[in-house]
This record gives C-alpha cells, structure tokens and sequence, in this order.
C-alpha cells in the first residue's frame, strides 16, 4: 500500500542523495519524492511517497533516523491529512475540441495558463486520484506533453510536525 | 593564532587524543603530512591503504579508542572502502581522513580525483566533504562525536588540498556538539524495563544471545551478573565472543552456522531469548521460518533499526545496553533454571565428543590442534585476531578467550586479508598484549605486505598460517555442496618462512603436532614478528554446520569414524 512519508532535514549538500540511496540500498521503490524549504531557516521537507507494508514502514522510518541530516521522520497514511500534486499537461487544441477542453478544466477547477493556436498548457492541483482522473479524460483529446511535480503533504489540525524532545522518538522508533 | 588548515587539523586530532594515525601521503594530502612533523603524533606507513583501515579498525577494537586512518585522494581513498565497509559492518569507531584535489578541480576530473563521499555513502556512519578552511576543526570534531557515540562506526572526512593550504586565525572552540539530526542517546522508558523483568522472571527456559553490542558498551560486568542472578545460560555470536569469559559454566559458546549443537538446539527450544547487543544476522538464525519459533523475544540494541529488523521480538528496548541492563537489574531477583541448565548440560555432555582429544594424533596436524595448543601455551591470555574463512571458526571454537576485547575477527563483512593489520593495529594499541594473528593461507596473501609494515614499525605480532593448500571455507562448501568440484580453490603459496626472512623477520614451519607448543613458544621468545607455517590437514571441514538458509537445528555434523574415534580416547 501507498506510504506518505514527510521527512524533516538539515538544509546540506548531499541530503537528498543520501535519502535517496538509502531509498535503493534498502531495496524500497520511491513513487515520488519532492523537497522544499520550509518556515524554519536551514530545515528542508521531503514528502516522500513509497509502496510497501506497514513493517517495512517502520524498518525504513527506522533506517531514515540514521541518517545523520534526518531530524524527523512521520509516516502520515494513517493521519487526516492534506495531500496535493500539481501537474501541467499540455494538450493539443483544434477547432473542434478547443471548447471541449475548456469546459473539461472549469470541471476539474484546473486552470488554463498557456494558450497557442494548437495547444493549450493546463495547470491542475489536486490529489493523487483527481489529476489521475483528469489525465484519462485528456488523453484521448491528445497530451502532448506532461509534467507533475509529485505529491506534498500536511497533516491537518494545528499543531506542527515538528516536535521538539528525544523521547517521543525513542518510543515512536520502537513501536512493538 | 594564524594557522594553515593542515595544522588546524593536526591541532584538533591532538584534542581528540588521537595519538597514532596509520596513512600512506600522496599529491593531495601532502600539506597535512607536512604539517604532520610538528605534533606528537605516531605515524605508521602501510604499504596498502587497506591495511590502514584494518590497523585502525583493529586499533579501535583492541582499544576502544577511535582508530584514526589516512590516505590521499582518488586511489589512495579507494584503497580504503574495504576497510571502511568492514568497519561499518561490525560497528568500529573509526575516522578516515582522505585528501581531496583542490576545490576549484572538483567535478572536472582532476587527476586522482574520485568522489570518495559518494563511494563511501553508504559504507560510513556519516561523511563529509570540507572544501574550506573554517570547516575543518568543526567537521572533525563531529567525525569523532559520530563515530564514537551510539552506535559506533566509520566517518569519513575528505579535505580539499586548498583547504589543508589556506590559513585563518585560529582558535579552539571546544563547546558541546550539536546535532539536531543525531541522537546517540535514546533510552528506553521504565514502562519497557518493568515488561522486560516480568518476561524475565516468568520464563521456563531462557537463553541469553551476547553480541558486540556486550563489549562495545562496555557492558560486561553488567551481563555476568545478570546471567548469574538469573541463572541464565549465554550464547555468543562471532563477535560477542569474550564480552563473557568462554569457561564460565552459563557460557554454552557460539551460536550460529559453525555453533556447537547444543547451542544452537538451546536457542531453538528457549520459551525467551534475551537478544543483546545482537542483531540476529543471517549466519546466526538461519531459516528465519524456523527460527526459535516458540520463544518470546527481549532485543536490546541503541540502534533502533535493528529492533524487527530480522527478527520480529516482542519487547525491543532502545538503548545503552550496560545502563539498560543495570535498570533491569535493579529490579530482578534472583531466578533458578535447574531443569533447563540440566537439559542443555546433558546434550552437551553427548556432543561433546569433537573435543579436541578427539581428532587423530598421529602425524596429521590439524587446525585445531594448533589453536588449542596456542591456547594452552598462551594460558588463553594471548590478543586474538584472526582473517577469515576456516581457520576463523576454529579459533572462535576453540581458543577459549575469557578477556575482554582480546577476540578480533571481520564478522560482518567477512574480509579477508582482516587478519594481519588489525594484528598490528591492535599491537600499536596494546603494546603488552601477546598479540597472535591467526590467518589462513589465502587470507594471509592479500595484506601480507604489511609485514614489512611490522617491521619497519619495530613491532612484535605473531602470525599462526593455519597453511593447508586451500581456500578451506570455499572448498568445505564445494565438498558439501558442489560435488567435490575445486574450482579454483587449490593454491600454491610462497614459502612462508623465507617471506618472514626477506622481511628480516623469523619464520617457523610445524608439521606435526609435535611442534606446535615448541614453535609457539619459540615464536614467544623471539625478538621481532614471526610467522609459523602450520602444515594441516588439507581437506578437513569445520563441524557442526547449518547450511546457509537452512534451519538453525539441522546440522552437518562431524563424520562418524572422528567421532567414535573421539570417545574412544576421551
């Protein structure tokens, strides 16, 4: 099953490579991975999606602490949560399915943000299963061309992922 | 105070009492061995930079202090992964310090470039790359925090040679290290201790599994107690051996794939395994199916990545093992396992029969009797290192070590060629020790080039070659599971004892069992490293054996006609 992993670390060259090879030294297969700075200077924050069980999910939270740039490692499946990818999908526009096209986005809440007399580039923001379901009812109006940037995530409610103490890691670490 | 990287870096390793580094200089390490003079710091030159990696692997363990190795960059810091990745695997404190080309070269392919960070990313605990003067004395102090705390291992620091050259006022910042993203302090919570006591106390048949985690924490005295208050029987692994003393009577011996088959019959039929300081590799479980499946399971390690990483346990606490036994000691009482001390002592007592009087003592000379007639000639006080392969389960079997960190092996990653500059490293950090190196034929061969290394070092580190024409690991499992097919196994050695003699050491040969004391203690009085070329028997086998991936219960025991031939004569 799919994981969301949100990895809190220290801003340094070379992190990502470290998470990442540990990703493929320990045999597990990254769906998406995406890091950005967050509201604290120096921490960055990797949302990294992953496909396995729940006892590998612990092994490989496990294994993420051991790195020495890692600061905190939450598993946010089981949590309320917001999760949200953007993609653009850039679509071939003729006479005929121009209008089409147009009204399929304004169903999808995506966003028209570049316009030829050929194509158009879509800007979609959403879930996993919301741009899946958008991308099929494009297709066979003609993708040209696709990117997405992978999934980001949030726990909802007020408090922060970020807390500060050594025993709630000690304890979240060994969950037997 | 102005002062050049390199001597910035000297001046740190002083104030991480490094006292001897083992290295080999090159282009892009030059400044810090010129900076090198100045500082009362013992050099040893290698003539491989593995075995720089081994001595100060073998240094650390012998010691406990962090073994400190050096080389220059590109081949120089190649040279060093196998000894880094040995390090890793069996948990040695130890920093590795490699030249870099100049920043400016960086990624352009410079000569004897090589991304040594990215090579050893996943073979250290943590590793740097420092391209600026200023990040020098921070990077290294971390280095030595890392590597010597939690779970120890190897830290890498690869310098640019422009930042060895630069030079910046200069002062000591000794403050507390501060690492948000490492916690080598994790402890268990009392609730998990006051679980650990009542498993404890309510079990039938427990059995104590002992691994380096015992020695490495420093926990030894703690476990002897426990065991004794608990009557409780010890298992060791292969590097657990001596964090108990081997003739203690609740020492049942090592488990595993070459363990004794009562203790391995013990582990299968415990209702509680006390896992400490272990991390239930595959050598020591077998079929994980299989694998002591009617007991509970206590696993305490600091690393929490080895709780359920193998073995899925019931209760796995995450801490110091000295101080997490001391918590549980404060609460047990004392526990008595007459009937199951008395099971195992029985199996015992019909298995015992490969004793070593049980081997022929004609003109054959086997390993055996070789390692236990340096153990007896010693009085089991002599500083073990051995290589891998044979010769290195029969030592774990037979030499019967009682003291602490005087048992040093390649356990997890299985080098060979381990053997004789961990020998010497560990020599460099116990000069009193009677220091052996047990190799054998094939093993000895890869690194024995650091015999001159002894030599030039002026040191004392006797060298047992248990020769027997083979490289016996990998021809006992054709024997057993090829079909007697020796691909590339036989080989041809030199002549030891003339290569001890070009070394302008002493070189002994011993071809029965006659000798064996007599060399020894010749070996002992001689001045200077000396290698015996023990001749045995070439095709013999290491028993019991639990084929690889088979079940911990399952055997391959010693052929019968040794065996009643072993009762005859006990």
């Amino acid at each position: 099953m799919y994981h969301t992993i949100v990895a809190l670390v220290e801003d340094k060259p070379g992190v990502l490579n470290r998470v990442a090879s540990l990703f493929r030294r320990r045999t597990f297969n990254i769906e998406s991975l995406t890091v950005g700075h967050t509201e604290q200077p120096g921490i960055s924050r990797m949302t990294i999606v992953v496909d396995s069980d729940d006892l590998s999910i612990e092994r490989l939270t496990a294994y993420l602490y051991k790195l020495v740039n890692v600061i905190q490692v939450e598993d946010l499946t089981s949590l309320p949560r917001v999760t949200r990818d953007l993609a653009m999908i850039k679509v071939s526009a003729t006479a005929e399915n121009r209008t089409h096209i147009m009204q399929t986005v304004d169903v999808f809440r995506a966003r028209i943000v570049d316009v030829t007399n050929s194509s158009f580039i879509i800007e979609i923001t959403g879930d996993e299963e919301k741009i899946e379901g958008f991308v099929e009812v494009l297709r066979p109006l003609g993708i040209i061309e696709m990117v997405r940037t992978g999934a980001v995530a949030m726990a909802r409610g007020t408090n922060p992922l970020y807390m500060n103490g050594n025993g709630h890691l000690a304890e979240s670490a060994v969950r037997v | 105070m102005k002062l050049t990287g390199a001597q910035i870096l000297w001046e740190t390793l002083m104030r991480e009492g490094v006292e001897v580094v083992f290295g080999y200089p090159g282009g892009a390490n030059l400044p810090i061995y010129d900076a090198m003079l100045d500082y009362p710091v013992r050099h040893v030159l290698v003539r491989h930079e593995q075995g720089a990696a081994h001595m100060a692997d073998g240094y650390a363990r012998a010691c406990g202090k962090v073994g400190v190795a050096m080389a220059t960059s590109g081949p120089g810091a190649t040279n060093l992964v196998t000894g880094i990745a040995t390090a890793m695997m069996d948990s040695s404190p130890t920093v590795f310090i490699t030249g870099q080309v100049a920043s400016k070269f960086i990624g352009f392919d410079a000569f004897q470039e090589t991304d040594v960070t990215g090579i050893t990313l996943p073979i250290t605990k943590h590793n740097y790359l420092v391209t600026r003067v200023e990040e020098i004395a921070p990077t290294l102090r971390e280095a030595f925090y890392i590597a010597s705390t939690g779970r120890p291992g190897p830290v890498l620091v690869d310098i640019a040679k422009d930042a060895q050259q630069h030079s910046m006022d200069w002062e000591y910042d000794g403050r507390p290290i501060k690492m948000r993203g490492y916690r080598p302090d994790l402890r268990p919570v009392p609730r998990q201790i006051e679980q650990a006591v009542e498993m404890i106390s309510a079990a039938k048949r427990p059995l104590i599994l002992a691994g380096r985690g015992v020695l490495l924490s420093g926990a030894m005295r703690e476990l002897l107690e426990f065991a004794e208050r608990a009557n409780t029987p010890v298992a060791l692994t292969l590097l657990g051996i001596s964090g108990f003393p081997a003739t203690h009577p609740l020492n049942l011996g090592m488990m595993g794939m070459h363990g004794e088959a009562w203790v391995n019959h013990a582990i299968q039929e415990a209702d509680l395994l006390l896992a400490f300081g272990m991390r239930f590799d595959d050598r020591v479980t077998g079929n994980l199916k299989t694998y002591a499946t009617g007991a509970r399971k206590i696993h305490i390690d600091i690393d929490p990545s080895e709780i359920n990483k193998n073995v899925k346990v019931d209760l796995g606490l995450v801490g110091d093992l000295r101080e997490t036994l001391r918590q549980i000691l404060d609460r047990l009482e004392p526990l008595e396992h007459a009937d199951w001390l008395g099971q195992i002592a029985q199996e015992k007592g019909s298995n015992a029969v490969r004793d070593i009087q049980s081997l022929p003592g004609d003109e054959h000379l086997y390993a055996a009797h070789v390692i236990h007639d340096l153990w007896r000639a010693t009085a089991g006080q002599a500083l073990i290192v051995t290589d891998v392969g044979q010769h290195q389960m029969w030592a774990a079997q037979y030499f019967k070590q009682d003291n602490p960190h005087r048992w040093i092996t390649s356990g997890g990653l299985g080098t060979m060629g381990f053997g004789l500059p961990a020998a010497i490293g560990a020599k460099i950090a116990c000069p009193e020790a009677d220091v052996w190196a047990i190799v054998g034929d094939g093993g000895f061969q890869m690194t024995a080039a650091e015999l001159s290394t002894a030599a030039q070092e002026g040191l004392k580190v006797n060298v047992a070659v248990i020769n027997n024409g083979f490289l016996g690991m990998v021809r006992q499992w054709q024997e057993f599971f090829y079909e007697r097919r020796y691909a590339a196994t036989p080989m041809r050695s030199p002549d030891f004892v003339k290569l001890a003699e070009a070394h302008g050491l002493t070189g002994l040969r011993v071809t029965s069992r006659a000798e064996v004391e007599g060399a020894i203690r010749r070996a002992r009085e001689t001045e200077g490293s000396v290698v015996v070329d023990f001749r045995v028997e070439q095709e013999d086998s290491v028993y019991p054996m639990v084929p690889s991936g088979a079940d911990l219960h399952n055997m391959i025991r010693r052929p019968m006609p040794i065996a009643e031939t072993a009762e005859s004569e006990i």
